[in-house]
C-alpha cells in the first residue's frame, strides 16, 4: 500500500516526460501513474505545476567537515544541499585533515551517515596531503573506503610525471581522476581573471593559459594512459574546445562547469568586495558564452555547484588576501532554470543523471523514475516549481555561511519538496529536519 | 550676500527678481565719494590706511574707493581682496569660488583697515573677515564701510561707512552691480 | 563628493575643482600663520597599513593647516594590531568620532571596502596597484604650474606602469583634461589588455621623448628582478633610463616629472634629477595644499559643488541647499 503519493506533477527523467504521479512505498517507487488513487494516511505532497524529477547530484561539494566546521559541516551542508533538490553530493578532500586515508574518508562516511540530510559519496586527494609529492594509497581507498573518484581539488597536481603515475594506476583501478586544473607557477600571485578588468582594478591575475595549459597537459597523458579524467570547474573559452577537441577525437573524458561560470563575469570584482574572489576565477563574457555553448552542446557533462562556504570574517579581508569560494546548492538549480536557456530535460541532465553517471552510478538514485520490484532500491527525487519566482536574500539559506554573490537576485524556479531514500525530506520548501 | 552667492551659483538659490531700484550707478558713484571723504576725516588723513575688500561684491567697491581716496589725497593706498570662504561658521551650506582670491599685499600689524563690502546683512560675514585678518598680523583699527545697510544684524557687528540704509523684509533681497542695486526676491 | 578612492570619482570638473581651491590653500600655506579654521571641530585620522611618512605626514599638514584633529594608526606603531582585521580597526576608530578617514595599503580596494563598512569619508592614499588620486592631482597641478593648461600636452610615462598605482592615476587624470598620453615600458611591465585605456603605448623610449612636454618617470623597483620581468636593472636603465644623454634630447621646455622616492642612477641619471626641469621638490611641495584642496572638498562646504555631480553609490547627504540660501545663515 502506497504511504507516499506525489500527486499533481509532471515526470521528467531520463526516458522523457510525463504526466504522472508517483507512490511510494516504504521508500520504493511502487507506482508511476497518472491520477493515482491515495489511501487513507498516505502522506501526499503537492507537486501541482511542478517536475518532478530524480534527485539533483553534486560532483563537487565542500562541506567543510571535518577541520572549518566555523564555515560549514556535513549537516548543514547537505540540508543546503536538499533544499536545492540535490540528493547525492561528491564531497571534496580538501578538509583537516585532508581526506586521504581510510582513517579519514571513514570517518567522513560514518559522520554523514549519521548527520546528513542526504547521500554523500566522499572522494579523496590524489596525493598525501594535497601536496603534490606522493600518491595517497587510492586501492585502499577505493577498496576499502570505496572511494571512486580522485581529486586534490583546491590545487592540480602540478607534476606532470607523478599526474603520469597517478592516471595508469588510477587505470588499473578503474577510478577517475578530477583535476583542478591551475598551473602555479602561471596563476601565481593572482587573484581574479587577468584581463582587461585586472589591470583597471591593479588586482594581480590569473591568465587563462593558467588551466588551458593543465587541461592540455592532462588530455595528452590521458591519451597516453588511458585514464578516466574529469576536469573540474572549466572556467575558459580555450578549455572549453579543448574539450571538445578531445571528445570528437572519441577520448572518454568529461567535464563539469559551475554555475557562477555562466553566470558571472570579472567585472562584477570592479566593487572589490571578495564575494566575487574565486578559484577559477570569474571570467569574461567572451568565456562565460563559451560555458554556455559548452553546456547546450554536449561539450560539459554536468552542472556543478563548487560550493564554497567561508565565514563572513574570512570574505571581510582585502580582496587579495580573502580565501576564494562562493555558496551554490541553494541557488544552483534556479540558475540553470533562470539563466541557460535549455529545456527542462537538458538541465536536469546536466545535474542529475549525467554527474550519476561520472561517479559511476549511485546505489538508491534511478535516472529513470518507474517502479522497482519489492526489495528495489529506495528512490530519491525533487519536486520543482519551475515558474516560482523568488529574490536570494542577504541572510537565509541553511548554510552555515552565507558568502553567495547573487543575493538581491531573482531567480525562477524553486524546489518545493525533496524526498530522500523514500523520505519527504523539505516539504514546501521547509527542511524537515 | 545672499545676493552674491545667489547670483554665481544658479543651481543653489534661484534668480533674482528686482522689483524697485534703489540707487542708480550715478547715486553709488556719488555714495562711494562722500564716503571716501569720510574715511580721511574720521582717520585724519590716510596714514597707515589699508582698504581691502570682501570677496567677491565687495572687490569692485573698494577699488572705487581706493581710487576716489587717490584723486582727492593724491595718495595711492595698499589695496587688497580678501575670501573669507574657510573662515564662515557656516561651513557645509556655501558652496567655495574658486576665483575669489585673497590677496593682502602688505603686513598689516600696526594699519587701519578698511574693509568694503556691498551689502551688510547678518553680519557673519564680516565676523569671518574679522577672523582671517588676525592670520595678517594685528591691525591698529579695523573699519567697515558698506554700499548697503539692509539690517537684521545677528551679531553685534556695525558699519562705519554707509552707501544708503535701506530697510528689508529677511524675505526680500538685495543685489548691488554695475547697474545699481536692486531691491526684489529671489525665485527658484 | 563623499569619498575620493579613485580619479573617476572627480572626473574632469571635479579635478578642476580641485586645482582651483588648491590655488586658494597655496596662498594659504605661504601665509605667516599657514592656518584657516575650515574644518576646525573635525577629525582626520591617518589609517597606514604600508608605511610612508611622506604621504603620511603630508595628509596630517593639510588637515590641521585647516583646522582638524588629526590621529594616526599606522603599521609601525603598535595601533594597527597584528591579527585584527581591517574592518574591526575601522569600526573601532569610527567608534571614537572621526569624520574623514585616509587609508593606505598594500592591497587594492582596501579604501573602497572601508567605505563600504564604515560612514566616514574616505581618502585613498595609495591601495596596491590601484590608484593614488592625491598623488595624480599635485602631478597636474605642477604641470599646470610649469606649462599651463593640460590640454594637447604631450604626456610620457615611463616605467613599471603594471604595477603602479600612480601610473593608473595619472592615466586617468591626464586624459580627463585632454592630455595625450603614452606609456612608455617594455612589454613585461605593461598591464594586459589596456586597449582600452585612453593611452598611446610605446616600447622605444628614444622616439617618444623628443615630442614630449612631459617625461613622468616611474620607479623602478628591485623586487622585479627577481620577477623575470626585466633582464637586468642595468638593461632597464640602457633601455627606459632617463640619461644625462637622453635628458639631454628631450625638448627646451619639457619637464621631468617622478613621484619619488627615485632610484637615482636606474631610472633616472642622479645629475638629471636635479635639473632646472625636474619637478620633483615642487610635487612634495604641492601635495600638502592639493590635500587640503580634497580634504575641504570632502568635510567643508564644497561638497554642494558636486552636488549635482554625485555618482548614484555616493549620497551627497548634505542638507538641500536651497533651503539654507537666504534666511537663517545668511551672512553680510
Amino acid at each position: 500500500m502506497l504511504d507516499l503519493v506525489i500527486k499533481g506533477g509532471r515526470v521528467v527523467d531520463e526516458s522523457g516526460e510525463r504526466v504522472a504521479d508517483v507512490g511510494f512505498e516504504t521508500g520504493c517507487i511502487r507506482a508511476v501513474e497518472a491520477d493515482l488513487d491515495v489511501p487513507v494516511g498516505a502522506t501526499v505532497l503537492d507537486a501541482g505545476g511542478c517536475v518532478v524529477a530524480p534527485a539533483l547530484v553534486d560532483v563537487h561539494t565542500h562541506l567543510r567537515e571535518p577541520g572549518r566546521e566555523d564555515a560549514e559541516t556535513i549537516e548543514t551542508g547537505s540540508r543546503s544541499a536538499v533544499l536545492g533538490g540535490y540528493g547525492f553530493l561528491v564531497a571534496m578532500p580538501n578538509t583537516d585533515p585532508t581526506m586521504d586515508s581510510i582513517e579519514v574518508v571513514n570517518w567522513v562516511r560514518d559522520r554523514a551517515a549519521e548527520r546528513a540530510l542526504c547521500h554523500i559519496e566522499p572522494s579523496a586527494a590524489i596525493t598525501v596531503g594535497r601536496g603534490g609529492e606522493a600518491l595517497a594509497p587510492m586501492a585502499e581507498l577505493h577498496r576499502e573506503g570505496l572511494v571512486r573518484i580522485f581529486t586534490d581539488d583546491g590545487r592540480g597536481v602540478q607534476d606532470d610525471l607523478l599526474m603520469r603515475r597517478a592516471m595508469e594506476y588510477a587505470r588499473g583501478l578503474g577510478v577517475t581522476l578530477a583535476q583542478h586544473c591551475e598551473i602555479e607557477r602561471l596563476a601565481s600571485g593572482g587573484h581574479m581573471n587577468e584581463g582587461a578588468w585586472s589591470s583597471k582594478l591593479g588586482i594581480p591575475g590569473i591568465p587563462a593559459a593558467a588551466e588551458e595549459l593543465m587541461v592540455s597537459r592532462d588530455l595528452a597523458l590521458a591519451r597516453l594512459t588511458g585514464a578516466r579524467v574529469h576536469f573540474q570547474h572549466l572556467s575558459t573559452a580555450g578549455s572549453v574546445s579543448l574539450v571538445r577537441a578531445a571528445k570528437a577525437a572519441g577520448m572518454a573524458v568529461t567535464a563539469e562547469a559551475t554555475t557562477h561560470h555562466f553566470t558571472l563575469t570579472d567585472a562584477e570584482v570592479a566593487s572589490y568586495d571578495p564575494v566575487y574572489k574565486v578559484n577559477p576565477p570569474l571570467r569574461t563574457e567572451a568565456d562565460v558564452a563559451a560555458i554556455r555553448v559548452g553546456l547546450a552542446d554536449g561539450t560539459i557533462d554536468a552542472i556543478a555547484t563548487d560550493h564554497a562556504p567561508h565565514t563572513r570574517e574570512a570574505k571581510e579581508a582585502p580582496f587579495d588576501q580573502a580565501p576564494p569560494g562562493m555558496l551554490g546548492l541553494e541557488t544552483a538549480l534556479a540558475l540553470a532554470l533562470t539563466e541557460l536557456d535549455l529545456p527542462i530535460e537538458r538541465v536536469l541532465a546536466l545535474m542529475s543523471w549525467q554527474p550519476a553517471r561520472i561517479i559511476g552510478g549511485l546505489a538508491n538514485y534511478g535516472s529513470r523514475i518507474q517502479p522497482t520490484a519489492a526489495a528495489g532500491p529506495a528512490a530519491s527525487l525533487c519536486v520543482i516549481d519551475t515558474t516560482a519566482t523568488w529574490t536570494v536574500d542577504a541572510t537565509g539559506g541553511a548554510s552555515r555561511s552565507r558568502n553567495t554573490p547573487y543575493v538581491g537576485r531573482t531567480l525562477t524556479g524553486r524546489v518545493r519538496h525533496t524526498v530522500i531514500e523514500g523520505q519527504p525530506i523539505v516539504i514546501d520548501g521547509e527542511a524537515q529536519r | 550676500m545672499a545676493e552674491r552667492e545667489r547670483r554665481i551659483t544658479p543651481p543653489f538659490g534661484g534668480v533674482f527678481h528686482a522689483r524697485t531700484q534703489v540707487m542708480t550707478p550715478d547715486d553709488i558713484q556719488r555714495a562711494v565719494w562722500r564716503m571716501a571723504h569720510e574715511v580721511i576725516e574720521r582717520n585724519h588723513g590716510l596714514d597707515n590706511v589699508v582698504i581691502i575688500g570682501l570677496q567677491t561684491g565687495g572687490v569692485p567697491l573698494a577699488r572705487l574707493l581706493a581710487e576716489d581716496l587717490q584723486q582727492i589725497e593724491d595718495v595711492e593706498l595698499p589695496l587688497g581682496s580678501l575670501d573669507v570662504a574657510f573662515y564662515r561658521d557656516d561651513i557645509g551650506l556655501r558652496p567655495v569660488l574658486p576665483e575669489a582670491v585673497t590677496d593682502i599685499p602688505v603686513d598689516l600689524a600696526g594699519k587701519i583697515v578698511v574693509l568694503v563690502d556691498d551689502v551688510l546683512f547678518t553680519g557673519r560675514t564680516i565676523r569671518a573677515a574679522l577672523d582671517a585678518l588676525t592670520d595678517f598680523g594685528r591691525p591698529r583699527a579695523v573699519q567697515l564701510a558698506v554700499m548697503v545697510d539692509r539690517g537684521h544684524r545677528e551679531l553685534p557687528i556695525r558699519p562705519d561707512y554707509v552707501g544708503k540704509n535701506l530697510p528689508t523684509r529677511r524675505d526680500e533681497a538685495v543685489d548691488v552691480g554695475p547697474l545699481g542695486v536692486d531691491l526684489g526676491e529671489v525665485r527658484k | 563628493m563623499r569619498h575620493l578612492l579613485s580619479i573617476d570619482d572627480l572626473g574632469a570638473d571635479g579635478i578642476e575643482e580641485v586645482l582651483s581651491l588648491t590655488d586658494s590653500f597655496v596662498e594659504v600655506s605661504g601665509r605667516a600663520i599657514p592656518k584657516v579654521p575650515a574644518l576646525r571641530g573635525k577629525t582626520v585620522v591617518s589609517l597606514f597599513f604600508e608605511d610612508s611618512t611622506r604621504t603620511r605626514l603630508s595628509f596630517e599638514t593639510a588637515a590641521k593647516r585647516l583646522g582638524a584633529d588629526t590621529m594616526t594608526f599606522s603599521v609601525g606603531t603598535s595601533s594597527v594590531k597584528k591579527g585584527e582585521s581591517v574592518r574591526d580597526t575601522v569600526l573601532t576608530i569610527e567608534a571614537m568620532g572621526v569624520d574623514a578617514i585616509v587609508v593606505r595599503h598594500a592591497s587594492a580596494g582596501v579604501p573602497v571596502q572601508v567605505a563600504r563598512w564604515g560612514t566616514s569619508a574616505v581618502v585613498n592614499a595609495g591601495d596596491g596597484w590601484h590608484e593614488h588620486p592625491t598623488q595624480a592631482l599635485l602631478d597636474c597641478y605642477t604641470i599646470r604650474q610649469r606649462l599651463g593648461s593640460l590640454a594637447g600636452r604631450r604626456i610620457a610615462i615611463i616605467g613599471d606602469i603594471k604595477h603602479s598605482r600612480v601610473a593608473r592615476s595619472n592615466v586617468l587624470a591626464f586624459a580627463a583634461l585632454g592630455a595625450e598620453v603614452t606609456l612608455v615600458a617594455p612589454p613585461t611591465l605593461l598591464p594586459v589588455d589596456i586597449d582600452g585605456w585612453p593611452v598611446v603605448v610605446s616600447h622605444d623610449l628614444d622616439a617618444v621623448l623628443p615630442t614630449c612636454d612631459v617625461a613622468y618617470l616611474l620607479r623602478m623597483q628591485q623586487e622585479r628582478m627577481t620577477e623575470a620581468l626585466v633582464p637586468t636593472l642595468r638593461e632597464y636603465t640602457a633601455e627606459y633610463g632617463l640619461t644625462t644623454e637622453r635628458a639631454d634630447r628631450l625638448p627646451e621646455a619639457a619637464i621631468v616629472m617622478h613621484p619619488g622616492p627615485m632610484n637615482r642612477g636606474v631610472e633616472i641619471a642622479g645629475e638629471v634629477a636635479d635639473r632646472a626641469e625636474a619637478t620633483m621638490v615642487e610635487q612634495v611641495r604641492n601635495g600638502v595644499p592639493v590635500r587640503m584642496a580634497v580634504l575641504f572638498l570632502l568635510l567643508g562646504s564644497g561638497s554642494e559643488m558636486f552636488g549635482t555631480r554625485q555618482h548614484a553609490s555616493a549620497p551627497s547627504g548634505a542638507s538641500e541647499p536651497s533651503e539654507a540660501s537666504e534666511e537663517e545663515t545668511v551672512s553680510a
